[in-house]
């Protein structure tokens, strides 16, 4: 530190004395200078965006260009024009595996998040409690266990055998009881129920959190003014959570369309293709039947409908700010 | 406040019924996992004799050691290299702002949404061009790319609010970008980066995808990975693999419990700021 201080002093001696003569040149230097940390701060992204562009956006650009060839992963590969696309259309099971993953959005989404919103409502008048503070705990724990785990879990609980079915026979509904991933009707809200066990706390909390923070005037005021618990929610609490319903929103719908790691361990998909997901006919056209180019072009889809799905979400929440 | 006894009873009764979904499926999987291997047993009953025989038997089939290795090896490859690289992106982008830091920013945003699934595919003949399948680089380097959006993001967002001043002033006493860099804004990063840490390592302990499709042995997978395979080889024997799936989960639910505040806050911010 002395060292540069003891440099940089005749030089600013140097500088005051022809400052007179040479403003122009102070000024190029300084904007050499800003020049040069340019240059030195672009060079900080480049680890990052090395990476990224290697194996994020490299790969994405394949994906579009393997869409439109015929391509088995080892020999040759012909080009074949859109004609992967058209046959997502004709193909029923590739059709179905998106309409599925819209279906899920109801059990993945919907379901946790009206949920949360509703139990957040009422438990956040005593949300410095004791209890409330053990529900973080507890309530996190499925985000902090992998989804696999999650999956082989609730296989268990849903068998034939199973505690859900223990228990519907338990309260006289012993009628209805079954292998509920296994029966095509009701295998995909079996799925559903996974990934709304999964989302359930984190919505909870991330609601409660925002509810928290308003303002314990405001519902005094409606209290006193005669609005009940139902009026309460509608005109204070809904509005002033927006933004947090906005985030629990978008981070469940993706989860709900990405569906992949809760459907491979519980049901493959099946039966009769009745939880395929995109996520997973990717995996098999591309693994197992080895179509690259037809897997491609479902990706290609696939991305286009998170996107459809998740920007028009953002820009709602973003308005709110 | 005012608030009607009924409605404090409704919530408390809510929360308890919440807290009891979230529960019992660990505890089916535990009393499940104490019965006898090979049979198929019912609901929650517990088991006359517990074989507790069973997770040592789990443990040993699925060689946990070398699995418990594995994925500290991966993180070890993955964490901090992306939290380093990650900082340095996020520092440029969000406080010295070069020229075109904008359009950089928002190439990066543009992964944000994107789910692995849509790029496994060429991932994969990439790894086998570069002759990586099947070992652990094949996890690590493309969660470096795929965790960037995320972290990147995660990192501008809080050196954007670094006041210029503090900067300027370093730079007053001599500082270089580097020095200023170590010196002054990492020290002041720790909460982001220990929470960006802590989420890294749970996406990475968790990530399941990547580890089926590009690695073939369980022994080079991450945890989650692993499990799937446990699972294939040992779908039969309910009991076997119950207790081989609360050993797997057992380590997250250990760091869980001892950063509990620190992950709670983490997932909370992770899921705002994503």
């Amino acid at each position: 530190m002395n060292e540069t201080r003891t440099t940089a002093a005749p030089g600013r001696r140097e500088v005051v004395a022809t400052a007179s003569t040479s403003l122009e040149a102070r000024r190029r230097a300084l904007k050499a200078r800003r020049l040069r940390r340019g240059w030195a701060a672009l060079g900080l992204v480049v680890p990052a965006a090395f990476f990224y562009v290697l194996f994020v956006l490299r790969p994405l650009v394949l994906t579009v260009q393997y869409s439109f060839y015929d391509w088995n992963g080892v020999g040759a590969s012909t080009f074949v024009g859109a004609e992967n696309y058209t046959r997502l259309v004709e193909k029923p099971e590739l059709l179905a595996s998106i309409v599925n993953a819209l279906e899920l959005i109801i059990y993945f989404s919907f379901v946790p998040v009206i949920l949360g919103l509703l139990t957040a409502a009422t438990i956040r008048k005593f949300a410095a409690s004791r209890l409330a503070m053990v529900s973080r705990t507890v309530l996190f724990l499925p985000q902090v266990i992998p989804l696999v785990a999650a999956g082989i879990m609730w296989t268990w609980m849903l068998a034939t055998d199973g505690v859900v079915n223990e228990l519907m026979r338990a309260v006289g509904l012993g009628s209805i009881t079954r292998a509920w991933l296994g029966d095509t009707s009701t295998a995909l809200g079996a799925v559903g129920v996974i990934g709304a066990w999964v989302a359930l706390g984190l919505c909870l909390l991330l609601l409660l959190s925002g509810m928290t923070k308003i303002d314990p005037a405001l519902f005094e005021a409606a209290r006193i003014d005669g609005a009940g618990a139902i009026r309460e929610f509608f005109a204070i609490t809904l509005p002033s959570v927006r933004q947090e319903i906005g985030v629990c929103v978008t981070v469940t719908v993706i989860a709900a369309l990405a569906a992949f790691d809760i459907v491979y361990i519980s049901t493959q998909g099946g039966p009769a293709n009745s939880t395929l997901v995109p996520g997973l006919e990717i995996y098999y056209l591309g693994f197992f039947s080895r179509e690259v180019g037809q897997a491609s072009a479902l990706a290609v889809v696939f991305m286009a409908l998170v996107l459809a799905v998740v920007l028009p979400i953002q820009r709602l929440t973003k308005e709110e700010d | 406040m005012i608030v009607s006894r009924r409605e404090a009873w409704l919530g408390r009764a809510l929360l308890i019924l919440l807290m009891a979904v979230t529960v019992v499926p660990f505890i089916s999987l535990f009393v499940t996992a104490l019965h006898k291997p090979g049979t198929y047993p019912s609901g929650m009953s517990w088991p006359e004799t517990p074989y507790w025989s069973n997770f040592v038997d789990a443990f040993q089939a699925a060689d946990m050691w070398a699995l418990l290795w594995s994925s500290f090896l991966i993180e070890l490859g993955v964490v901090p290299a992306a939290l380093l690289i990650a900082t340095l992106a996020g520092f440029s982008l969000g406080h010295l702002r070069p020229p075109g830091h904008r359009w950089i920013f928002l190439t990066f945003v543009l992964g944000l949404t994107l789910p692995f699934q849509a790029i496994i595919v060429p991932l994969y003949y990439q790894m086998r061009d570069m002759q990586l399948l099947n070992t652990r680089w094949a996890i690590i380097l493309p969660l470096l790319g795929l965790y960037m959006p995320f972290a990147v993001m995660w990192m501008r967002a809080h050196f954007v609010t670094m006041p210029p001043d503090l900067s300027e002033a370093a730079r007053i006493d001599g500082a270089s970008t580097w020095k200023l860099f170590t010196r002054v804004h990492v020290p002041l990063s720790r909460p982001a980066l220990s929470s960006l840490g802590i989420l890294m390592f749970l996406w990475t302990w968790n990530q399941f995808l990547l580890a089926v499709v590009l690695v073939d042995d369980p022994k080079n997978r991450t945890m989650a990975g692993a499990l799937g395979a446990f699972q294939g080889q040992w779908g039969t024997d309910i009991p076997l693999l119950c207790a081989g799936s609360l050993l797997i989960l057992t380590p997250t639910l250990l760091v869980f419990l001892a950063f509990q505040r620190q992950f709670v806050s983490a997932l909370m911010q992770g899921a705002l700021k994503g």
